[in-house]
């Protein structure tokens, strides 16, 4: 038991012995080292110039930006129409793609479980781990700029995210519904038909109106890479540092963001 | 299953999957419809472009799938450093600042002004993407890694702050009553009534976000902030998809090890 003595014999209960104590401070010790290190890592090529002018900087930018042109609106709004709709064709064509690889990735609807199920998990991954700026970065370099690279951008996000979620939801089903409509002699795809879908289906309209919503705000950005919407107004009023414009496009941002946050509560509300 | 009777010319039919009234079904479907075509409609595309940046694409593919790790090695070298110890100290500080702003979120065991101020810390965090946050960083303290730094911290508060929140919200009352009754003070009743039962979602929480902070460290550096986005942006800029493609593939294999190293930690912490 971790008991300590004292000066006067007396023993006195611990909560770990001596050993685990200094085990666990050695492990606060290493973290904090690589911690520091890590900081003069990063700040080396930082200019502290910059940095000690900073507060300056902010009370500059807050009087450039402070009222908003107002006048501008009238430029905004069909490039918020094309970010709304990239957003929602985005994604459908992630849905389009998420689907199938989301049955192949379930280990209990998937073909094969040694070659599709990894090939599968990887695409998951892989479109989960890069973010659509960085898509519609690639896709505007290959495809050139336009409304279609930021499409196709959302669209290849959103099938790790619906994937990964869909899959999850299809290995939680009730398997006894699935051996029910087997019972009756159903196929296979009578079997996906009647037993999985419905099930899964409350889930798969929450996970799309859930991803909706994320791509509306990841679409508002991409124009800064030049996937068209409302981000291009963005960049472009930020190059000519027209500040009053760029307080008016965030305000902008914000009131769609949360629009479209209100519309995707409520229809999880009634789906789910 | 109740049984059917055979009336003739009728068949069984599939009930409708969300909405019951036929009516509100045609307008809801075809309103979706509708807006699609109008969608549809608008976007514009230049099929010349895209023909003739298909080619491109396969050069990409080709990249993706032969990566280029040596003749950028040095610059990729120096933006994973930096993304890396970036993700690191931006999650720490991170995280040590959203502990008081989380437990002040927390409607429970915080004063109604407290509880007010902390949650529109929160929400002014949450409102805008990090790449929004990092062009404002980047303009107020300079180009590099220490805005990134900022950037990441900041967004971290907000996640972080409100995910705590919300689990100090979901406690055993009869737990932090316990140690009230004790006539514990307010830090006493924290650190033995609410600690212990936050403990292992706030670690797993802080490893998502250390996964989430890599993740968009490689994003930020496109408008400045540092990090291996700055990389990325410089190769695809350059068409050299065989290098944009290893740098792709180092963030995919950071973000998998991430991922499977914390479900391990989560694991050994529950």
């Amino acid at each position: 038991m971790p008991v300590s003595t004292t000066a006067d014999g007396r023993k006195v209960w611990q909560r770990r012995t001596t050993g685990r104590q200094w085990a666990i401070w050695a492990g606060w010790f290493a973290f904090v080292v690589l911690l520091v290190w890590c900081w003069e890592l990063m700040t080396r090529t930082t200019i502290w110039a910059f940095v000690y002018d900073a507060p300056r900087q902010i009370s500059d930018l807050g009087n450039r930006m402070f009222p908003p042109r107002w006048s501008y609106i009238d430029r905004l709004i069909w490039p918020l129409w094309d970010t709304i709709n990239i957003a929602s064709l985005g994604t459908l064509l992630g849905i389009f793609i998420a689907v199938p690889i989301a049955f192949c990735a379930a280990r209990n609807t998937t073909p094969s479980l040694y070659i599709l199920r990894p090939i599968a998990l990887f695409i998951i991954v892989a479109s989960r781990s890069i973010n659509s700026l960085i898509w519609a970065l690639l896709l505007v370099s290959i495809i050139g700029p336009g409304l279609l690279a930021g499409i196709i951008a959302i669209g290849l996000r959103s099938i790790g995210f619906i994937g990964k979620l869909l899959y999850e939801a299809i290995e939680e089903i009730d398997e006894s519904q699935v051996e029910a409509v087997r019972a009756t002699g159903a196929n296979g795809m009578q079997v996906l038909d009647y037993g999985i879908v419905p099930q899964v289906l409350p889930a798969f309209f929450g996970i799309t109106v859930f991803r909706w919503d994320i791509n509306i705000r990841e679409s508002t950005i991409l124009g800064l890479v030049g996937a068209g919407g409302i981000g291009l107004q963005l960049q472009s009023s930020l190059n000519t540092l027209a500040w009053p414009q760029v307080s008016l496009i965030l305000l902008l941002i914000l009131g769609t963001v949360l629009v479209s946050e209100w519309v995707s509560a409520k229809v999880r509300h009634a789906v789910i | 299953m109740a049984s059917v009777p055979p009336v003739a010319g009728r068949r069984w039919r599939r009930p409708p999957v969300l909405i019951k009234d036929r009516n509100t079904r045609w307008i809801v479907y075809g309103g979706l419809l509708i807006y699609l075509a109008l969608a549809m409609s608008t976007v514009d595309v230049n099929w010349q472009r895209v023909a003739d940046g298909l080619e491109r694409g396969m050069r990409f593919i080709n990249g993706f799938l032969q990566p280029d790790f040596t003749s950028r090695s040095t610059d990729i070298y120096r933006g994973l450093i930096e993304s890396l110890t970036m993700t690191l100290t931006s999650t720490v500080v991170g995280v040590l600042i959203s502990i008081p702003i989380g437990i002040g979120a927390a409607r429970n065991i915080a004063p109604p002004v407290i509880y007010y101020i902390c949650r529109s810390i929160i929400a002014i965090s949450r409102t805008f993407q990090e790449v929004i946050i990092a062009i404002f960083f980047v303009v107020m303290f300079g180009f590099g890694p220490f805005a990134g730094f900022l950037t990441l911290a900041f967004s971290t508060i907000g996640f972080l702050g409100k995910l705590l929140a919300e689990d100090i919200e979901d406690i055993d009352e009869a737990q932090a009553e316990a140690i009230r009754a004790t006539g514990a003070s307010f830090m006493q009743l924290i650190n033995y009534g609410v600690q212990p039962q936050v403990m292992p979602r706030l670690i797993g929480l802080s490893l998502y976000r250390l996964d989430i902070n890599f993740r968009e460290s490689a994003v930020i550096g496109i408008v400045g902030a540092g990090g291996i986005g700055a990389t990325l942006n410089v190769a695809i800029s350059r068409y050299e998809y065989d290098s944009a493609g290893a740098v792709l593939l180092i963030i995919i294999g950071i973000v998998m090890l991430a991922e499977y190293s914390s479900s391990y930690v989560r694991k050994w912490v529950q």
